[in-house]
């Protein structure tokens, strides 16, 4: 009896999450009329247009993990073996993305980094790509603070530290050598979280005005009948790709430490 | 998965003395110039005059019948989207924990959670589109199979139903991944316990395991709130211009200066800010309340 309805509790509601996606998939693949075919992503894939936002967006987000990884890993090192004390207010702060909504942040660059501004980024096109960036990276910096932090509590950061500076190691070494290979797990699944994030994000780009994957999307889906589906598709799968290789280093590296 | 999922009350600062704090200059600067900056400059703008002078103008410009209404339907979507997605994600994930189910169940459930919770935005939309829509796969099944007729009931994709059924699918993982621990933590003993005195499944529930999880609901429900209050991208693609919500107003307002007055943007964003806040805020405490029983 309990188990029946728990079963079918969790039936019903797996229904409402697959039944749009089925809905999705169905659609991008209708575009010619009684069967089924692939039309829809042979239009999407030879569209320039979506060539080239797609790979601005690739670049865009690897760009975004580069500058992530390089502020968050040092930050979140120096906090746990120096700064303990500030580690609470570093972590709120890292938190703050997700309180603050992303359109009023994007509202504020605007305003404060326009062409009259003391910092005019919006003023020229690589600006404001770098104020894209900065924004994205924004955006990703709780996952990115969170997953690293988090490893750096597997490791024991001052002894580790200790060694290498006892052997003469100086901090780019120790940062380079000791402790990124020693969280590269934690680094490479905050960094598929930003590659979603990224590939996915409409807001920003859409209000700084760059060709990016998801105004594009949200163009295309104003516009044309099939082929939003059949982008819809692409980007779930790339989530879906994402979500994967997280719990495919997570679980690599579990068997890795059972073995030793 | 949210990162605010599993918060620690911050331990007791210690005070130092040296220089170690400029290691973390260059990440103070960053969140000073691109998160910390930006927003102060709109919350601060809210109280200004275009020439620069303290007023509360914009603030009471915000009490127009528009705004106020827009700012209305979207605190109703969210408490609906909010609301349905708390039951739905508790019910699931009580039935995946204390269900009897097999254990393989949970890890594709929670793997599964993970991915649809960050699955918003505009492919969102298009999924819901695709399936609800005029020409939907459960529309036209329901109208060709049961000559059920969605639009002849009232049903639109574009409206506020709409709007909440969709939300409500970045909603329900998203409360998934925050009960199920906390479903974890009921400890066997206290059914044992209530059951030796004798109480009812139905007792047991409502004044033992309910009680305990209702900060813990509660507070996902704040965060689940705010969730949906800041989606600007999945209402934007799925109904244009043609629902008036806050999001979507700020957005066109950042476009264009639809409402005639840049320092009334400011306010309306501010207004934004107020509300997540409010309900981040709820949700922190109310966390920190649920830690005395789960762990």
């Amino acid at each position: 009896m309990k188990r029946a309805a728990a079963w079918s509790i969790l039936l019903v509601g797996m229904l409402y999450f697959i039944l749009p996606l089925v809905g999705m998939v169905e659609f991008s693949l209708s575009m010619k009329r009684g069967v089924y075919s692939f039309e829809a992503y042979r239009v999407v894939f030879a569209d320039p247009q979506f060539r080239q936002t797609f790979s601005y967006s690739v670049l865009m987000a690897v760009l975004t993990i580069l500058f992530g990884v390089l502020l968050v890993v040092p930050t979140a090192f120096w906090v746990r073996l120096k700064l303990p004390g500030l580690r609470p207010y570093v972590e709120f702060v890292t938190l703050l993305p997700l309180v603050i909504p992303a359109i009023v942040v994007v509202f504020g660059y605007i305003r404060l980094y326009n062409t009259s501004s003391w910092l005019p980024m919006t003023g020229s096109v690589t600006g404001t790509n770098l104020l894209l960036l900065f924004g994205y990276s924004m955006l990703s910096l709780p996952y990115m603070y969170r997953a690293i932090d988090t490893g750096l509590r597997t490791i024991d950061v001052a002894t580790l530290t200790e060694a290498a500076q006892s052997l003469g190691a100086g901090w780019f070494t120790i940062l380079a050598k000791i402790i990124m290979p020693n969280v590269l797990v934690a680094v490479l699944s905050g960094a598929f979280v930003t590659f979603a994030i990224v590939m996915g994000e409409f807001t920003l780009a859409a209000l700084l005005d760059r060709p990016a994957f998801g105004p594009y999307l949200q163009l295309m889906g104003a516009n044309k009948a099939y082929e939003p589906f059949a982008l819809s598709t692409i980007a779930f799968i790339i989530t879906w790709a994402c979500m994967g290789l997280i719990q495919l280093v997570t679980r690599l590296t579990k068997h890795d430490k059972a073995a030793r | 998965m949210d990162p605010r999922v599993t918060e620690h009350p911050p331990p007791p600062p210690r005070r130092r003395l040296n220089l170690a704090w400029i290691g973390i200059l260059p990440f103070a600067a960053f969140v000073a110039l691109f998160l910390i900056a930006p927003t102060m400059k709109i919350v601060i703008g809210a109280f200004q005059r275009a020439d620069g002078s303290f007023t509360l103008e914009n603030i009471f410009g915000l009490f127009t019948p528009t705004i106020l209404s827009s700012y209305w339907v979207s605190i109703k979507i969210s408490l609906a989207s909010s609301a349905l997605g708390s039951l739905i994600g508790f019910l699931m994930a009580a039935a995946m924990v204390l269900g009897g189910l097999p254990r393989f169940i949970r890890s594709p459930l929670l793997t599964f959670s993970g991915v649809a919770s960050n699955f918003a935005g505009v492919p969102l939309a298009f999924a819901f589109l695709a399936t609800l829509g005029p020409l939907g796969l459960v529309t036209m099944w329901l109208r060709t199979e049961f000559g059920i007729n969605l639009r002849a009931m009232g049903f639109n994709i574009l409206s506020f139903w709409g709007l909440t059924i969709t939300y409500i699918f970045f909603q329900i993982p998203l409360m998934i991944l925050i009960i199920t621990p906390a479903l974890d933590g009921l400890k066997r003993e206290w059914r044992e316990a209530a059951q030796s005195l004798g109480a009812s499944a139905t007792q047991y529930w409502t004044q033992v395991a309910l009680p305990i999880l209702a900060p813990n609901i509660l507070g996902t429900f704040a965060l689940l709130f705010a969730n949906a209050f800041g989606a600007v991208a999945t209402a934007i693609a799925l109904t244009g211009s043609s629902l008036n919500i806050v999001p979507i107003m700020l957005f066109a307002q950042i476009r264009g200066d639809v409402l005639g007055n840049p320092h009334l943007g400011y306010a309306m964003a501010f207004g934004m800010i107020l509300v997540t806040a409010l309900a981040n805020v709820l949700y922190i405490v109310l966390r920190m309340r649920s830690e005395r029983w789960l762990k």
